[in-house]
């Protein structure tokens, strides 16, 4: 029997391919968005766990200055002479070619953080030039790409068992690179250590035994989690809506092979038979549906993944690999997503069938007053849902709390929505005159609970459409302008040292209107790394330095060393406000008296006045200079002259133009793939309705047959139907406006603060919720084009039929 | 162990030790030749001559303790450049190792230690002297070599020893220029066999008071060894008459090159050549994976010398990167003593 049973199925498909092909896309598409923000986020987690493994393996105890300071090259030879059993690293951050990478120098004799591939170069690199200059470095295929060709000094050989965006290379070639001879990041205590070494504390009082990663990758490793945790929601966001669309489909499939189903039972298929059969067929097309999802995951993430790459290389200074890898996690995972989906969502079909009337129909009417039934509790479900979110941002802080917050918000508002056009409808059923009209109205009523998924979908991809709109284009009108204060010098050149900078001051002074200094230490602020600025007395800091708070003559008592600006990292991230004293250095506390923003950044920043800078650390190098032009003069003959005079390096000197072009583009990069899953989930949640009103075409003929058959034609009953495909989108899109601007308040106020640590303040941009507006009509009536089309066709005897059959 | 992989590819290919010989055989690039002329000059030729591919500070001690038990212990400091140069800082293309063995009649621990040169963890001082790795130290108390201080320590084991030399300084081959093969393969080679030694050993259930006998060997070159040659038997005995005795066999595809030195008891040296003396395996021991003889028959006609050459402990196999066996022996036959045996390349 159970042979007849699949042989009936599939001849239903082969008669209908057309709704094989709604079906299986249907659950492909909810896949593919899901496995896609998996593929990405898996990739990314490797690229960190492998640089991990290389930079920091947590179970290598290690050696490091309990102020994070560098260690002296003596201390690691006393604590050698006194019996620890240590290798020396020396780390840093430094441009090679046309990359900044992570330089990361081990002591190649003794160290224990080799890569185990890297011996493949064992017979061609003889040891000595692992050592002398110009010295050997290793670097991942990605990151040779982007070093280039015209490398000075090191010999590069690409390995991929070094991390992309890491150097691997000799303590002696890196000490050379980053100019530190004789200092030491931290040391790995090798296994084997002698009998008696002496306590560290006796030889080296300074310096702590710390196990796993050190602070300043923890950091990284934070704000890099706040983005995949973005990515994350994001992705469940696509996978709700992809669900949405799934029990679309799956409903469909049920209504459209009604009858045949109907027929089967009649012939005396036992129920539970049938159902087997039905969930079998379903597993199978879910497991087909899901293996095509991956794949077009895989091809999305494909294209994604290198500005995922950029955005966090830019944005947080953390690698990844921007070639994507068949992971068996995330494969596992959206296939196991969308088959707890589809079971989820075929839920509802079982039930059906197993109420089906053998021989008796139920109408869709009589489902939608049942489903009136349950609008009262939707309503309170959707409003706690709302009210928990609010709750949770209240009473907790963190991305977790926004996220609920935001979770909240849309569940609970996509609960909302049929309540709310329910009542919507039935006010203007009681303001409608003639029955023509109240049956337009009531009849739109009935329609709503088959469509809500649809509309709550469509909802759900316009809301986060208007709210990650408002966000992004807050945040680039913003941006824009930040940069054009911070950088306010028309020229930034860069010199090979102290002479070479007061070559080029001697030159430049006589010729432009100002020159800054702009020099800086690293250190560590409230426990983050952390960068100081040394600034002089000069206008340009006074007039065009972008404040959020300061303090009455912030700028005197700065320049003077008496007080400290903060970025808003520090601000909002460590709670430092202004007002508060801040310790910049070991033994150095200045008050803090102003905010700047400082977008970009993951780090800590400071500015203090540059003489009290230099007191504290007087080996700051003196290589950079902001050069402010005077009117009308000409940047090239300026520069040109200058390196007739001054033997500049090719890109010793940059516009402030170029800049600006480099960071506008990270930027966009960044927001790329926000905006890419914004119009994947638009399309998703448009196909969901087109899916949802198909469905509705097949169990409306018995509403509207009557209706024809009290005189209105065919035309009008298609034109009817359009009209209000395309008020149920307008209603929507008019719920989705507010309910976008609540999630861009959310993302900027709350998720922004405590992801990157800056808030920004909120623009509105009418004309591109006036673009989604039309774009969600155009769905609604593509949506609804087929079903109209097929109404204005139907073979009048297939009206008449709805009264002859019990259907 | 993948570092230590890396560690002993860098002393290999540099060419420290044992079996890698066999590249030594090659040119030596722009490293300096042992100079048959060469005049020793002493506090300088105690310290480094980077401009040679390797050298040596080795240190052997025959023991014993209160209660008669025998010891042995070695103290090793290997220089190996991978360039003829000295530079400052992590530059430096020197290379040291250090190794370290103790020796009891069932029992025999092992350590080892390498460093990069040019910054402070290892190297060599001439005057006043003192070879270093670490916390492994050697330090003259004295002008030269005349009385030192040793000590070395591993996971298991430590000793801490003073060695004081009664007799002079003994230069091997003609003065000092020491001949490794038919074609001319040679090396400087000095030694100080005199020591009276006293101190204690470190044993994992305790200390041991100890005294004996210590012989020190230095030796430089750039290319010790010829192509064929797979590896040597080093015997250094000091018998009950006074009488000392170097003898060596290097192996090849024939019948081997030997060469020695007779020490007699003031000093005094005699040149042995490649027929005055005769080495034959007698006992053989499995370790390792090899089998390496650790029972030997010694002669030399000349001096009427017939004698047989037994491991205190046959399990003296220096399990370091590059594994040798090194240990304590005792000499009977014709002539009675002790020594140090050390075999490579098996």
């Amino acid at each position: 029997m159970s042979r007849a049973v699949l042989a009936a199925f599939r001849s239903h498909w082969r008669g209908h391919p057309g709704q094989l092909v709604t079906l299986l896309l249907g659950l492909a598409l909810a896949t593919a968005l899901w496995s896609a923000v998996q593929a990405i986020n898996a990739e990314a987690r490797a690229s960190y766990d492998a640089a991990t493994a290389l930079l920091e393996p947590e179970d290598r105890p290690t050696l490091a200055a309990k102020d994070g300071r560098a260690i002296p090259i003596e201390t690691y030879v006393a604590l050698r002479r006194a019996g620890w059993s240590v290798s020396a690293v020396l780390d840093g951050r430094a441009r090679l070619g046309a990359a900044r990478v992570t330089v990361m120098g081990v002591d190649m004799l003794t160290t224990p953080a080799l890569p185990p591939d890297l011996t493949e170069y064992g017979e061609e690199i003889a040891p000595v030039d692992l050592f002398s200059p110009p010295g050997i470095v290793f670097v991942g295929p990605e990151t040779a790409d982007r070093i280039g060709a015209d490398l000075e000094g090191p010999t590069l050989r690409v390995s991929e068992a070094v991390p992309e965006g890491v150097a691997l290379m000799d303590i002696a070639v890196a000490a050379r690179i980053l100019e530190t001879p004789g200092a030491l990041s931290r040391l790995f205590v090798l296994p084997d250590q002698v009998l008696d070494r002496v306590e560290l504390v006796a030889i080296a009082p300074d310096l702590e035994e710390v196990a796993g990663p050190l602070h300043n990758d923890a950091d990284t490793g934070r704000l890099t989690d706040s983005f995949h945790l973005n990515l994350t929601a994001f992705g469940l966001l696509s996978f709700g809506v992809g669900l949405f669309i799934v029990n679309g489909t799956i409903g469909l499939a049920y209504e459209q092979r009604r009858p045949m189903l109907r027929t089967l039972r009649a012939l005396g298929v036992p129920l539970r038979r049938l159902a087997g059969l039905l969930a079998v067929e379903l597993t199978v097309l879910a497991i087909v549906a899901g293996l095509l999802g991956i794949g077009l995951g895989y091809l999305v993430a494909a294209f994604l993944l290198p500005d995922v790459a950029a955005t966090l290389r830019g944005l947080y200074g953390a690698e990844v690999s921007g070639s994507l890898q068949l992971r068996p996690g995330w494969v596992a995972a959206g296939l196991g997503m969308t088959l707890v989906g589809t079971a989820v969502a075929s839920v509802q079909s079982f039930w059906r069938l197993a109420n089906l009337p053998v021989l008796s129909a139920t109408a869709p009417r009589g489902w939608a007053r049942a489903a009136a039934r349950t609008a009262r509790w939707q309503m309170m479900a959707g409003l706690g849902l709302v009210a928990l979110g609010a709750l949770a941002i209240a009473l907790f802080d963190g991305l977790l709390a926004g996220f609920a917050f935001l979770g909240g918000l849309l569940m609970g508002s996509a609960l909302l929505l049929p309540p709310i056009l329910n009542g919507v409808l039935r006010f203007a059923e009681r303001r409608a005159k003639g029955p023509m009209a109240e049956w337009v109205w009531a009849d739109m009523r009935a329609q709503v609970p088959g469509l809500s998924l649809a509309l709550m979908a469509l909802l759900l991809a316009m809301a986060a459409n208007i709210g990650v709109g408002t966000m992004v284009s807050s945040f680039r009108l913003t941006f824009t302008g930040w940069l054009d204060q911070r950088l306010a010098s028309d020229l930034y050149i860069s010199t090979e040292g102290a002479d070479e900078t007061a070559e080029v001051r001697r030159f430049l002074a006589p010729r432009v209107a100002g020159i800054v200094p702009i020099r800086s230490a690293e250190t560590e602020i409230a426990g983050r790394p952390a960068r100081i600025y040394g600034v002089v007395d000069d206008a340009i800091y006074r007039e065009n330095w972008p404040l959020l708070a300061a303090e009455a003559g912030a700028w005197d008592r700065i320049v003077s060393g008496r007080a400290v600006l903060i970025n808003e990292q520090l601000h909002r991230q460590n709670g430092i406000a202004v007002g508060a004293e801040v310790a910049l250095a070991p033994g150095w506390v200045l008050p803090v008296v102003g905010v700047y923003s400082d977008y970009g950044n993951p780090h800590g920043q400071a500015i203090v006045g540059l003489e009290a800078l230099l007191a504290v650390f007087p080996g700051i190098p003196d290589r950079q200079l902001g050069v402010r032009l005077a009117e009308g003069v000409d940047r090239a003959a300026l520069e040109a002259d200058l390196r007739a005079e001054v033997d500049l390096l090719p890109e010793a000197v940059v516009d402030q133009s170029d800049i600006k072009a480099v960071s506008l583009e990270v930027f966009d990069k960044t927001f790329l793939v926000t905006g890419a899953f914004n119009v994947l989930t638009l399309a998703v949640a448009g196909f969901a309705m087109f899916t949802a009103l198909l469905t509705l075409w097949t169990m409306r003929l018995p509403q509207v047959a009557p209706v024809w058959a009290l005189g209105q034609t065919r035309r009008d009953l298609a034109r009817l139907d359009l009209v209000r495909s395309l008020s149920l989108a307008g209603l929507t899109f008019s719920v989705s406006v507010p309910l976008g601007l609540a999630l861009a308040w959310a993302l900027l106020a709350v998720v922004n603060v405590e992801a990157f640590g800056w808030r920004l303040p909120m623009f509105l941009f009418p004309l591109d919720w006036l673009r989604l507006g039309l774009l969600a009509l155009l769905a609604g009536g593509l949506a609804a084009a087929i079903p109209a089309r097929r109404l204005m066709h139907v073979a009048p005897a297939r009206l008449l039929r709805v009264f002859a059959d019990d259907r | 162990m993948i570092a230590r992989g890396l560690a002993v590819w860098l002393v290999w290919a540099s060419g420290a030790l044992a079996q890698g010989f066999a590249e030594l055989g090659t040119d030596a690039k722009g490293f300096a030749l042992p100079d048959p002329g060469h005049v020793f000059s002493f506090p300088e030729d105690h310290g480094a001559h980077p401009a040679f591919r390797i050298e040596w500070w080795y240190v052997t001690a025959t023991l014993e303790g209160a209660d008669g038990t025998p010891y042995g212990i070695q103290w090793t400091l290997f220089r190996s450049a991978l360039a003829p140069e000295e530079r400052a800082g992590w530059e430096s293309p020197q290379i040291w190792l250090g190794h370290a063995g103790m020796t009891t009649p069932d029992r025999h621990f092992v350590a080892e230690r390498l460093s990069r040169g040019g910054v402070g963890t290892a190297g060599v001082r001439a005057a006043p002297f003192e070879a270093w790795i670490d916390t492994w130290e050697m330090t003259g108390l004295d002008e030269g070599l005349s009385a030192l201080r040793l000590r070395a320590e591993g996971a298991e084991f430590g000793y801490e020893l003073a060695l004081d030399a009664e007799g002079p300084l003994v230069f091997h081959g003609v003065d000092g220029y020491s001949v490794k093969s038919p074609e001319g393969q040679a090396s400087h080679y000095y030694s100080q066999p005199f020591y009276r030694v006293e101190g204690k050993l470190m044993l994992p259930e305790g200390p041991v008071a100890v005294t004996g006998i210590g012989w020190l060997d230095r030796e430089w070159s750039s290319q010790p060894l010829a192509a064929d040659q797979s590896g040597w038997d080093w015997f250094s005995l000091s018998f009950e008459t006074g009488e000392k005795l170097m003898a060596f066999r290097l192996r090849d595809d024939g019948q081997g090159f030997r060469s020695g030195t007779w020490i007699a008891p003031d000093g005094e040296t005699a040149i042995l050549g490649d027929g005055d003396i005769v080495v034959t395996p007698e006992d053989v021991t499995d370790i390792d994976w090899r089998t390496v003889p650790t029972g030997w028959r010694l002669e030399i006609p000349g001096r009427d010398l017939s004698v047989e050459v037994a491991a205190v402990n046959p399990m003296s196999w220096m399990a370091t990167s590059i594994p040798y066996w090194e240990g304590p022996v005792v000499v009977t036959g014709s002539h009675h003593g002790r020594g140090y045996l050390e075999m490579t390349g098996y």
